[in-house]
């Protein structure tokens, strides 16, 4: 009866709630699509493994390094493999489609990632077949290609001696990525050596080297060594954790994670006003319902927690509606964002937290209504009717 | 008899602003149990503020108040809140029922005090709304209702907590002669049969012919009948 008083209180003037609850939907599929935004943005940094150090030339990412490093590195105490990769600006028939596509090293790829599973065969195929190329699971799958293929990859920086910037690559195998986002399936890698020698210009340098060391403790000096290796030459390096790559790799799209926390501050703090002023425009209306409950024995206690119950009410179903909503459209995106935002997913942490937010909300729009009813004289309420 | 409402020597004073306005002085009053008692008197004589204290809706400044056993008088706002559930129906002028309720649960409303099931709550409702003959109407809202049905689904949430003290605030006030009639004979009744204790305010002396006694107050304080025509 306390929960029909409620729900018939919420429902007496329809268009009202209806709006108010509207606003907080909105408010929370914005939070929710947001949040999964932020998680697409940082994945990498989940991925990023603690025994990784990545090294780049000092300037940009974009200037090369020489592949003479890769035994230089190697010899540093403390470095157990060393692979290194190269920004291909790899696509599929359309430079709008693109994919991940990195030329690198098999063997010293396959140590440097051990999380990534291929067939042995495969890891063989891969090897010995000079165009031969290896494709995540899930890319395969989106572009329907299978192994045996013959697959045309253009890139954007690098042609061929002849001129042509269309690689004919062969899929020589299929990895999997075990993450739950399995972000890494969006990617390919075929062999180093091969366009190493076909490219037309660049040839013996390498976008970044990735280092796996023995103990993550390690990291600092051997960052150190690194650097300090090259210290003065014509192409002086740059060396930090993985993590700390990905995360100012992100970075150069802004502090992703700080403009979600502000834009969604701002929202709900709107959404405060929004729904205290329909819950205090609603008590201020039933002045002398109110003052007639307390006649009738409800005590101060009661009334204010009926009235904390129908803003909560209010913003938690709202809000639930909003976080499911958001859930259903970033599943559905999921697939057809997956190259562009690998692992937008609303993780169950920030469902949690958005069902929180909701109840919060709710009762932080209500508090004040609530304790102005709670206040109520009801001798003057009353006289007032 | 014995009473059920004594008062001693009961002030109220309000504040206007700087001003001090004594609206009862040293009021000594006692009720009997079963008695149908109408106050009358002219606007500003104190009536609904002798009704709201004895109801304890408001404190007195000064004085005692005894209601049965209960000293309202030193009572705290949440036991007042309690007796009130228990001890006291209210009927009010314009019937104040909640609008988005049915008959049903607008009478069932004070029973949500209680320790009662749903079930139950609903059967006393349905009965008390038997009570007032309006049973065939549980399921109507109270836009649905006439005014002096609306007033009787008030009776029934004012006795449906079976309180031995009624008080009703110009009940009549806004209904037509034949419907007055009407309601202050379904008073009568709870009166007369249910044994219940009626103090009714009211500035009409035909609906005040329907309770056992009279008392007239003017400025704050009992007067004869006869004062009370002086002054009005």
């Amino acid at each position: 009866m306390r929960f029909h008083l409620i729900r018939k209180n919420l429902g007496r003037k329809k268009v009202r709630t209806l709006f108010t609850g509207l606003s907080i939907l909105i408010a929370f599929l914005l939070y929710g699509l947001l949040t999964a935004l932020s998680k697409s943005f940082s994945i990498g940094l989940d991925l990023a493994g603690a025994d990784r150090l990545v090294t780049i030339h000092k300037v940009s990412l974009t200037v090369p390094l020489p592949i003479s490093y890769q035994n230089r590195i190697a010899n540093i105490e403390g470095v157990k493999t060393i692979s290194h990769y190269t920004w291909f600006g790899g696509y599929h028939q359309d430079p709008r489609n693109q994919i991940q596509s990195t030329p690198t090293d098999v063997d010293s790829f396959r140590q440097v990632y051990p999380e990534y599973t291929m067939p042995e065969e495969q890891w063989d195929a891969w090897k010995r077949t000079r165009t031969g190329m290896v494709m995540g699971e899930k890319l395969a799958e989106k572009l329907g290609f299978s192994i045996g293929d013959r697959v045309p990859i253009g890139s954007t920086i690098w042609p061929q001696q002849d001129g042509n910037r269309s690689w004919e690559l062969d899929l020589v195998g299929l990895f999997r990525d075990p993450s739950p986002s399995r972000a890494g399936e969006q990617a390919l890698y075929f062999n180093y050596e091969y366009f190493n020698e076909a490219r037309q210009f660049g040839r013996d340098t390498v976008g970044r080297y990735t280092l796996l060391i023995d103990e993550a403790d390690q990291s600092e000096r051997i960052a150190r060594e690194v650097d300090r290796m090259f210290a003065n030459s014509p192409a002086e390096t740059k060396t930090t954790t993985e993590k700390g790559f990905v995360q100012g790799f992100a970075n150069q799209f802004g502090n992703i994670g700080a403009i979600v926390r502000y834009v969604l501050l701002a929202v709900f703090f709107t959404m405060m006003l929004v729904a205290g002023n329909t819950m205090a425009q609603s008590v201020r209306e039933r002045t002398s319902e109110i003052a007639v409950m307390k006649t009738l024995g409800f005590s101060d206690r009661s009334v204010l927690g009926l009235i904390l119950s129908e803003g909560v009410l209010l913003s938690t179903v709202a809000g639930c509606l909003g976080l499911l909503l958001a859930l259903v459209l970033t599943t559905g995106l999921r697939e057809a964002m997956a190259r562009f935002l690998p692992g937008l997913i609303m993780t169950p942490g920030a469902l949690l937290l958005g069902v929180a937010l909701a109840v919060g909300l709710g009762i932080v729009a209500g508090v004040l209504p609530a304790i102005r009813a709670q206040r109520l004289d009801v001798v003057k309420a009353l006289a007032r009717r | 008899m014995n009473a059920l409402v004594t008062t001693r020597a009961l002030g109220k004073t309000y504040r206007k602003g700087k001003e001090s306005v004594e609206v009862l002085k040293n009021l000594g009053l006692t009720i009997d149990q079963g008695d149908f008692v109408a106050l009358m008197g002219p606007s500003g004589s104190g009536k609904t503020t002798l009704l709201n204290l004895i109801g304890g809706l408001d404190r007195p400044t000064s004085g005692e108040i005894q209601v049965g056993d209960a000293r309202l008088d030193q009572m705290s706002s949440a036991r007042l809140a309690r007796w009130r559930a228990g001890q006291v129906g209210f009927i009010f002028q314009f019937y104040n029922l909640m609008p988005v309720l049915s008959a049903q649960r607008n009478v069932e409303l004070p029973l949500l005090l209680t320790s009662l099931k749903a079930k139950e709550r609903r059967q006393r409702a349905q009965t008390a709304l038997e009570v007032v003959g309006l049973a065939d109407r549980a399921k109507h809202y109270p836009r649905e209702l006439s005014g002096g049905q609306e007033q009787r689904v008030a009776i029934a949430r004012a006795l449906v907590s079976d309180p031995s003290l009624i008080l009703a605030d110009e009940p009549t006030g806004d209904l037509d002669r034949q419907t007055a009639d009407e309601i202050l004979e379904l008073l009568q009744i709870l009166n007369a049969e249910h044994g219940k204790t009626i103090v009714m305010v009211t500035h009409d002396p035909r609906a005040a012919d329907h309770a056992r006694h009279t008392l007239h107050m003017d400025k704050g304080d009992l007067v004869t009948a006869a004062e009370s025509e002086a002054a009005a």
